[in-house]
């Protein structure tokens, strides 16, 4: 449980920072909150010869309202996302399936960035920030760009930003009126990654679905967005019957693997039993 | 005379037995203050970092050590064959079999220990380890106990080839250890064969692991001018650890010290002596030099005792009322790649002949058969004695199994087999003498607690609507305190224990036993024992263990023998103490001993008040003015031999309810009532009740120490290996019940390990009190949300 040796840099600037990655590529690892990526080096599965530490880059830091959309720096802990008044307001979902990650300790560390930007199909973000249809913005060597949260997973840890790249920012429009989210994860213990985890974001007009956001965690390569089960949804009055066929869209797409949580078998139902229960969640919060 | 008003508040003051004190160990601990090995900081200290095997069995082509050395700050590197000019290599177990220090030609479990790698830095001794190349030929491997005796299994012991005993009796294959049978087997049969009705089940006691906290380590410090070693370590036992040391090194035990100061929790595991150990003595013997290793948590978990892992076949014979006739147990034990269970000699299979119970049941049979297989050794008493936990939850399980057969309430058959008051002292079928016990009524009283008919009424109701609610009994009985010299003893020493006071001129004292506090709060309840005794503050005493050139010899602190040995010297020793100050007061007085009345903390002339002498001033008494042809001084050693084991008991009582669609249990209600005989301390019985509880349900509802089929364990890290927090522990409510052990000086039984013991199959009979409306009569744990949702998915309920 001993690292081998590398070099630590703190770099106070996003640009100091993204200089460092330009200069040292694929031998450098960003730290952020360092849950994943410390126990990692310590089992030698990651052997980064610089670690760029940015915690001291306080310009990543911190939540805000932008011109109609909510934006929150890539360094902002877990505990603050909890503690927001803003988000418990304008998107509830947040606050608390930030509550259901680590325990304390490490949503006091953990950042919203790191998990992110690992690329971890177990991590809880990914699918809060696709069923958010969050935007991410990228700094590199070359300026910034965006890149929507639906389209920057491509494989386990495996994402779009590149080895000098910076997620610096997360963009999505505050929750809309008529509209519920829930985020329904099992986990054998506080601490555990999901064994399944599902998000639903639906917006209602009286009991017919207007608009539906149904992603997974842990249950593929990539947190999963169940389009079919959007399309189950969307347009109809909503019965018991529609979110049980939802709920089989959602284990037909997954593809878990089996570790000591559970068996393929097992991972699969439960991704249908906690979209159904996100679902039912969802509305009822949509329905106030 | 009747305690006057007076003597009353002297005796508060005392902090005596029966007393809530506060722990005197928690300023430390709670500030950080105390001090564990991997505090120790020795001048000239050195690290060692072992090297282990990625695989479960293979052979040991080469190992190549040269870019290792050549790694500046790497010191040495040792293997087996630096080992064997000392006649190191391999080491003694508790099991009678031999264990490889560090591999000999072949590994035989996943992590065993090949070479350690010696370096000025703890870090350079890591990237050392990685440097030291070893070449393996894979061999395959046993996971399966049950595959161990086929007839063309792999051989896992070469070196045991030829030898038809492993210190227990003949082998009947190359992976056999040792058959061990109590009872009667004939008798047995025979009721079998003539039983109204029998059942039978197969019951897993999984692989599990106690998982202290804090790992295991040590610092190896030889002194070359002198020859002394002192040896700085996280042991249950350090008496007998210097014994040991003393057989394998050579040095005279005189010379040999072991200094164990904190410990971060024990529960079997630092019972056994490691590997690591071994090479860090020698390494600082060759060196000259502190050597300290301390093991990760990866390799305390994958490496260390492990405990369980007992295959049983558990069958009971009984009339249609449900009075059991006989029982019959068969267990196949896997011990791990050596034979390093720990147990006492005499004892192959512990105390598991304790699989009775608290029933009367007149005929019994019991066999274990140990194997060997490619797992790591062990065998440890997880927070319980040698087997118990495995036994009582046999039987346990197997009277729920009745009662569920016989369509009787599983309150209701408890009943009609407990061993009644007036029977004590009983003699079980199985050869024990169970000194005292009060069953029926204890399980009354949770009964009532819990509204037990209201319960399973709404259990019907629940039915009704395709709901799964759960009610678990058990009512358990202990063995603990091992134990009676005459049938207990470890490497030939007998499992005594011993306490040495020494009262100081201004009246305090001091302390010293054999035992070993690992957490469980010694320094309090010891010094309130003998404030009891002798009338002495216990803030006025100071308590003290873990040092072999200090403490007197004794077995440490395992199997719950603390209270029912330990403290027994305790008592007796103090009361040595108050047979002389007896004198001196007499003399003091000018009366006869006869004349004098003991009064809390003073004599006092029987009839005359006023005519009285204080503990205080006895004790510069004893240094100033004694009788004549009395020596001077006021202290006593004793090392007591326990006249026979004690036997808590309890009733417990589980009530939890299952998530259908995830499998997932919640417990609702746990109401434990234990009786451990006289008590010391209630708040410190009650934190133990809480820790052994919240370590059944680890045990019941997560823990699993598991192989794939090459003998990778899969889950060795606290990720995946369940050690619940506070969130997930569920709420206790305790109770009790005092019936004294007629033969321990106090009548204190010891409690620790109960709530473990009972608590386990607790959980699992409402675990499967939940499902046995639908035809299921046993699972096996551990009772994780996917294990049961299986179930259920299987039954038909999940979806």
């Amino acid at each position: 449980m001993i690292p081998p040796s590398f070099q630590y840099h703190a770099p106070g600037s996003v640009d100091d920072a993204v200089a460092l990655l330009s200069q040292y590529g694929d031998e450098a690892k960003l730290l952020a909150g360092g849950h994943s990526l410390l126990p990692m080096m310590k089992l030698r599965f990651a052997e980064p010869e610089h670690l760029v530490d940015i915690n001291n880059i306080e310009s990543l830091k911190g939540i805000r309202e932008e011109n109609g959309e909510i934006v929150i720096g890539a360094m902002t802990t877990e505990s603050a996302l909890i503690s927001s008044a803003l988000l418990q307001e304008k998107c509830p979902l947040l606050p608390e399936a930030a509550g259901l990650i680590g325990d304390p300790q490490v949503r006091n560390r953990g950042t919203i960035g790191g998990d992110i930007a690992h690329g971890d199909p177990a991590n809880d973000h990914p699918a809060l920030m696709m069923a958010l249809d969050a935007i991410f913005t990228l700094v590199g060597p070359n300026g910034s760009r965006q890149v929507a949260a639906n389209d920057f997973y491509l494989g386990t840890f495996y994402t779009a930003l590149e080895a000098d790249e910076i997620l610096t920012e997360i963009r999505f429009s505050p929750q809309s009126p008529n509209t519920g989210a829930s985020y329904h994860k099992l986990k054998r213990k506080t601490g555990d990654f999901a064994t399944a985890a599902a998000a639903a974001v639906i917006e209602m007009s009286g009991d017919t679905c207007q608009r539906a956001r149904i992603t997974l965690t842990n249950l593929g390569p990539t947190a999963l967005r169940v389009k079919d089960a959007e399309a189950v949804l969307v347009g109809q009055v909503i019965t018991d019957d529609l979110i049980d066929q939802a709920a089989q869209k959602a284990m037909d797409i997954c593809d878990p693997v089996q570790d000591l949580r559970g068996d393929v078998e097992y991972k699969t139902h439960m991704a249908g039993e906690m979209t159904r229960r996100a679902i039912k969640t969802a509305i009822e919060r949509a329905k106030g | 005379m009747a305690a006057t008003a007076e003597s009353l508040e002297r005796k508060e003051k005392l902090q005596g037995i029966g007393c809530s004190r506060k722990r005197k160990e928690d300023p430390r601990f709670i500030q950080g203050k105390g001090i564990y090995v991997d505090d120790v900081k020795l001048p000239g200290m050195v690290y060692g970092a072992l090297v282990r095997s990625p695989h479960a069995h293979a052979r040991i082509k080469s190992i190549n050590k040269e870019k290792a050395l050549a790694l500046p700050g790497v010191i040495t590197v040792l293997t087996a064959d630096d080992l064997k000019p000392l006649n190191l290599h391999w080491m003694p177990t508790l099991g009678s079999d031999v264990q490889a220090v560090l591999a000999d030609e072949k590994v035989g479990f996943q992590l065993q220990e090949v070479a350690m790698v010696i370096a000025e830095e703890r870090y350079i001794a890591a990237d050392g380890v990685d440097l030291v190349e070893v070449e393996y030929e894979e061999l395959p491997a046993i996971t399966d106990p049950h595959k161990s005796m086929d007839p063309d299994a792999p051989i896992i012991r070469e070196d045991l080839v030829g030898k038809d005993e492993v210190g227990h009796g003949k082998r009947l294959h190359d992976n056999h250890i040792f058959t061990w049978e109590a009872g009667d087997k004939d008798s047995t049969d025979a009721v079998f064969d003539k039983a109204e009705v029998t059942i039978k089940e197969e019951i897993l006691n999984p692989r599990v692991h106690p998982c202290p906290i804090e790992t295991c380590g040590c610092v190896a410090s030889f002194d070359k001018i002198n020859g002394h070693l002192t040896v700085h370590m996280t042991t249950q036992n350090s008496h007998l650890v210097r014994t040991v040391l003393a057989m394998l090194s050579g040095i005279p035990e005189s010379k040999i010290r072991v200094i164990t100061n904190d410990i971060g929790g024990g529960f079997g595991n630092k019972v056994p002596i490691y590997p690591g150990y071994v090479v860090a003595i020698v390494a600082s013997i060759v060196l000259g030099r502190p050597v300290k290793w301390i093991e990760s948590r990866i390799e305390n978990l994958s490496t260390t005792g492990f405990a369980r892992d007992y295959h049983g076949t558990a069958e009971l014979a009984a009339d249609k009322e449900g009075h059991i006739q006989a029982l019959r147990f068969n267990v196949l034990a896997d011990h791990g790649a050596f034979n390093a269970h720990v147990s006492a000699t005499k004892w192959p299979a512990g105390l598991f002949s304790i699989c009775t119970g608290s029933y009367d049941i007149p005929t019994a049979y019991v066999k274990v058969d140990a194997v060997f297989t490619n797992k790591a050794p062990g065998g440890v008493a997880y927070r319980c004695s040698l087997r118990v936990t495995e036994a009582v939850y046999l039987i346990e399980r197997m009277i729920d199994i009745l009662a569920q057969k016989l369509n009787i309430d599983k309150a209701e058959i408890r009943r009609r087999n407990f061993i009644q008051a007036d029977q004590f002292p009983y003699n079980t079928s199985l050869g024990w003498t169970l000194d005292s016990g009060n069953y029926g009524p204890a399980l009354d009283k949770v009964l009532k607690a819990v509204d037990y008919e209201g319960l399973r009424k709404e259990q019907a109701e629940k039915r009704a609507k395709g709901e799964l609610m759960g009610i678990g009994i058990s009512t358990f009985t202990e063995i603990v305190g091992a134990g009676p010299t005459k049938a207990c003893d470890i490497l030939g020493i007998g499992l005594f224990d011993s306490c040495e006071i020494r009262v100081n001129p201004t009246g305090s004292a001091i302390a010293r036993m054999g035992t070993q506090s690992q957490g469980q709060g010694h320094e309090t309840t010891y010094a309130q024992i003998i404030a009891t005794e002798l009338g002495i503050p216990s803030d006025e005493i100071q308590v003290e263990e873990g040092d072999t050139d200090k403490a007197p010899y004794g077995a440490g602190t395992w199997g719950s023998r603390t209270t029912p040995v330990g403290a027994a010297a305790v008592t007796k020793a103090a009361r040595k103490i108050r047979d002389k100050a007896r004198k001196i007061a007499a003399h003091l007085l000018e009366v006869s001993e006869d004349d004098l009345e003991w009064d809390v903390d003073q004599f006092r002339v029987k009839g005359v008040p006023d005519q009285v002498k204080t503990m205080k001033e006895i004790a510069m008494a004893a240094y100033s003015n004694v009788p004549e042809g009395m020596e001077n001084g006021l202290e006593a050693v004793d090392y007591y031999d326990p006249p026979n084991f004690t036997f808590p008991f309890g009733a417990y009582v589980c009530v939890i309810d299952i998530d259908p669609q995830t499998g997932e249990i919640k417990v609702r209600r746990f109401y434990a009532l234990d009786d451990c005989g006289t008590r010391i301390n209630d708040m410190i019985i009650e934190g133990q009740i809480h820790g052994g509880l919240t370590e059944a349900f680890a045990v019941s509802m997560g823990q699993l120490i598991d192989f794939d089929e090459e003998g990778n364990l899969l889950g060795n890290s606290l990720m995946d290996y369940f050690v619940p927090t506070a969130v997930e522990t569920p709420h206790w409510e305790t109770d009790y019940t005092v019936t004294p052990s007629p033969h321990h000086p106090l009548g204190a039984k010891g409690v620790a390990e109960s709530p473990h013991v009972g608590g386990i199959p607790c959980f699992s009979n409402a675990v499967i009190d939940a499902l046995s409306h639908l035809g299921v009569t046993h699972v096996d744990m551990p009772h994780t949300a996917a294990r049961i949702w299986k179930k259920l998915h299987e039954l038909g309920v999940a979806k």
